[in-house]
């Protein structure tokens, strides 16, 4: 066990584990944020994407120390202040279906939004080929980040 | 026992057999008598909330949002006002098992009358309050209005009145010209919460005090535990109780999740291997081959088939075990109490849940409580409670609040797969080509047969509302022959419609290649006649199947050459009522096909939201796209081969196609739709491929 004190949605949280706890369970067993889902265990399918230090990252293979002193961000603090216009194009499109994986997507959205804030159909294929629906609501997800691009992206 | 709920739904549905019981609640059975609730639907509050209780399960397919509407529309109510509530596990419901693409269908009736009667006991207590005959009374969104004098009373206002008064049982329904909600696409009640992170899913529940569990299975199927030590997973920190909680499983108990599944890696078992130590998915399609002379079960029959002369086209078609793998991986949080025990499942099937935990912790169904929460992707998948089952048993184990989890592994190797299939095919062509003779056999594992469900016949019962032959051939039959397999079987997501469509419609399309005709204009032909198919409970009209035929041709361009590179190919087919067809269009890219664009058409009778069928077709292409690309579950030395998604690796987004979704407008009553847009797909997939190669893929999966 260790203590690890990491930044979380802007606010200071410590906790104690074992160092190679992965920061998903962290997020939702010990911080009980459990909007970053668990889809694979194995970083192959996105559903666990969070922000470390404004990069996407895959929650579930990522040990909660290499995470020590920096600052993570979660769903829950992509809308803290408010709909993201990722989430609010995520609603004007009506993408998820069973909508477990869409978090994840949002999360991952919003990393691709946040180099490349107009990116083109291939870019986003590209950005968010990580990521599995399995409820098949890709297109939907590609227009949702168009239209969130064209309101102004990433906050 | 359970019974096969999905086969009882998809029955009674096609039966049009009321599956609602105990609808009509006596009076005054609503713990507050100052509540409207004239039925077990439906509850309105002097502060003029409307409730609607939806009693299926949400697992994506929108029935949150799409069974209210139904409601709402009948009784005349504001859309604004309403809140949805989800009903556990209950005896007001008849059947809650969700699956069949029945939810609509079969409570179309039932939720429009639960609307009607409550809005003519509203008009009444409106009538009787101002003293007006009724028939100057109106309901108009959410209120009564007298309509000369534009008096108005919310539902509000009324329901203390209302509440005494008879419950009719004759109101009248509307007409669908007039309906204001049904038929709208009303956006998804569902879907901020779950963009905000919000949404509970199974996996979500937490209960003060709770433990995590994963269970440490047999890796082969139907072997035992014979031994484990447990102190190198007690070393785990965090990890408290590891016991055996049935045969074949050992559960590991933690304060985390992590914790438990560190505690499963170092937990020392070993196991009795037992009787399929040997099995592979050779030995599996070998027994398939072996029952190809076994008399089958006539599904349909027509003519006479051994008449007919003429030119004979025969093929064989096969298929392989697929895995469901739902995002949401398996999971159960249950809390056991000694006389009681409450669930909190993300389960399509709350009524077994409840009835198969009683059974295994020695309870009575009514002192289990199942909650059912939101579910991540069922598919079918969830129509099994096994996940249930372990998290009572494990409760009771250590005597408090546990979810028990299953990694995507679990998922993977100890699932209930898509039955392998193999297919015969023949058909007799006249002078110009046209099929006087078609007969298709059927040679595949039967999932309720394996569950010990009935098979009247030897007929699965789920193979009338999936093996129809949907062309009126003069000469026909459709036969099948039932076999076994020891690996789990389980329904997912458009059950056997998923290999009947594939071998069938690929097989038109090469008797449309041998006649020299093209494959939309050879099924026309064969639908020309305006003859009934009579297929079990279910009827055929050949003018609905060559309307979505049409429809998807016309909107593909059918007629009009392509553009250089691209392919398409063309299916159709029906199930769960339903009518489909889809044109796929392809370009090759070293070798492979790279689906382009999808065009569907479908006609599932009156739609109640259009937003929710397009999406469902959209999803249920590209499960298909994922089944027919990839799926396959392999068996080696007993055990299954793939665990995670890059070995069983679905459809991304860059494989995605654009899908293109049309309906035809009908005011028939609705039939499924979370399920017809799949079985099209394969087909209409490999007739392009072979557009593109003059290669015929007659075994899935596609890539190999």
């Amino acid at each position: 066990m260790a203590d690890i004190t990491l930044r979380v949605n802007g606010s200071e949280k410590k906790v104690s584990v074992s160092p190679e706890t992965p920061l998903l369970w962290v997020l939702r067993d010990t911080l009980q944020l459990t909007g970053t889902k668990f889809g694979c265990g194995a970083g192959l399918c996105g559903a666990c994407t969070v922000h470390v230090d404004g990069a996407a990252v895959r929650a579930c293979s990522t040990p909660v120390s290499q995470v020590a002193g920096k600052t993570v961000m979660t769903i829950e603090g992509l809308g803290a202040n408010g709909l993201d216009p990722l989430q609010q194009a995520w609603i004007a499109e009506e993408v998820p279906q069973c909508g477990y994986c869409q978090v994840g997507q949002i999360m991952a959205a919003a990393a691709l939004l946040a180099k490349t804030p107009n990116p083109t159909d291939d870019q986003i294929r590209q950005g968010m080929n990580g990521n599995i629906c399995r409820c098949g609501t890709y297109e939907r997800i590609r227009k949702a980040i168009h239209r969130a691009a064209n309101a102004g992206g990433v906050r | 026992m359970s019974l096969s709920r999905r086969s009882f739904l998809t029955v009674g549905a096609a039966a049009g057999a009321g599956l609602v019981i105990g609808f009509y609640l006596p009076h005054g059975s609503s713990s507050n008598p100052e509540v409207f609730s004239p039925n077990a639907y439906l509850r309105i509050t002097p502060e003029n909330k409307v409730i609607i209780v939806v009693a299926r399960s949400e697992m994506g397919q929108g029935v949150r949002t799409a069974l209210p509407m139904i409601l709402a529309e009948e009784l005349e109510a504001d859309w604004k006002q309403i809140e949805v509530e989800q009903a556990g596990a209950s005896t007001l419901y008849g059947d809650q098992g969700t699956g069949g693409s029945a939810s609509v269908r079969t409570t179309w009736d039932p939720m429009r009358k639960a609307g009607a009667a409550a809005r003519e006991m509203l008009i009444s207590a409106a009538a009787l309050t101002w003293g007006v005959p009724r028939s100057a009374c109106a309901a108009e969104n959410g209120s009564i209005v007298h309509t000369s004098s534009k008096r108005r009373l919310s539902y509000g206002d009324l329901v203390s009145k209302a509440a005494t008064l008879p419950i009719p049982t004759d109101a009248p329904l509307k007409q669908s010209k007039d309906y204001k909600i049904v038929g709208k696409s009303l956006a998804r009640i569902d879907t901020p919460a779950k963009v905000k992170g919000e949404a509970i899913f199974g996996i979500d529940f937490r209960l003060p005090g709770m433990k995590y569990a994963v269970l440490a299975r047999s890796p082969t199927i139907g072997g035992k535990v014979t031994n484990f030590d447990d102190q190198p997973a007690k070393k785990i920190p965090g990890v408290g109780y590891v016991g055996k909680i049935s045969d074949s499983a050992v559960a590991i108990v933690a304060d985390s999740v992590w914790g438990a599944m560190e505690g499963r890696r170092a937990l020392n078992a070993t196991w009795d291997d037992g009787p399929n130590k040997d099995l592979t998915t050779a030995s599996v399609m070998a027994s398939l081959k072996q029952a190809v002379s076994k008399k089958g079960a006539s599904l349909y029959s027509a003519g006479d088939v051994s008449k007919p002369s003429g030119r004979r086209i025969s093929a064989e078609y096969e298929l392989p075990f697929m895995a469901h793998a739902p995002m949401e991986p398996g999971n159960c949080t249950a809390h056991y109490q000694g006389s009681k025990c409450e669930l909190w499942a993300p389960t399509q099937v709350p009524q077994d849940c409840r009835d198969s935990v009683a059974q295994a912790i020695g309870l009575d169904p009514d002192q289990v409580k199942v909650n059912v929460t939101l579910i991540g992707g069922g598919f079918g998948r969830r129509l099994e409670h096994d996940y249930a089952v372990e998290a009572a048993l494990v409760s009771k184990a250590i005597n408090g609040p546990v979810q028990v989890l299953w990694t995507r592994e679990d998922d993977m190797r100890f699932s209930t797969y898509r039955p392998p299939s193999l297919h015969q095919l023949n058909a007799v062509l006249d002078g110009a080509g046209w099929a006087v003779a078609f007969t298709h056999r059927i040679i595949a594992p039967s999932i309720s047969g394996q569950k010990g469900s009935p098979t009247p016949n030897g007929v699965d019962p789920d193979l009338p509302d999936e093996a129809a032959l949907i062309y009126p051939i003069a000469n026909a039959s459709v036969e099948y022959v039932m076999t076994e397999t020891p690996v789990p079987l389980g329904w997912m997501r458009s059950v056997y419609a998923l290999q009947v469509a594939f071998a069938s419609e690929s097989f038109v399309d090469e008797l449309a290649e041998a006649a020299g005709k093209d494959p939309l204009e050879y099924r026309l032909h064969l639908l020309a006649k305006d003859q009934d198919v009579p297929f079990f409970t279910n009827t055929w009209h050949p003018a609905r199947m060559r309307g979505v035929l049409q429809l998807a041709a016309e909107k593909a361009g059918w007629s009009k050459p392509l553009p250089e590179g691209r392919y398409r190919g063309i299916a159709c087919f029906g199930c769960f009522s339903s009518y489909m067809a889809e044109v796929v269009e392809i370009s090759m890219e070293k070798d492979q096909p790279r689906v382009q664009r999808v065009i569907a058409a479908v006609d599932c009778g009156q739609v109640v939201n259009p937003g929710i069928v397009q999406q469902q077709i959209q999803g249920g292409v590209v499960y298909g796209l994922s089944n027919s690309l990839r799926a396959t579950t392999t068996i080696e030395k007993g055990r299954v081969v793939q665990g995670n998604f890059d070995d069983y690796a679905p459809v991304r987004m860059k494989e995605s196609p654009a899908v293109e979704v049309y309906s035809v407008t009908s005011t028939e009553p609705p039939t499924g739709i979370g399920e017809p847009s799949v079985p099209p797909l394969a087909p209409a997939l490999c007739n392009a491929i072979y557009a593109a190669t003059k290669k015929r893929i007659r075994a899935l999966p596609i890539l190999r």
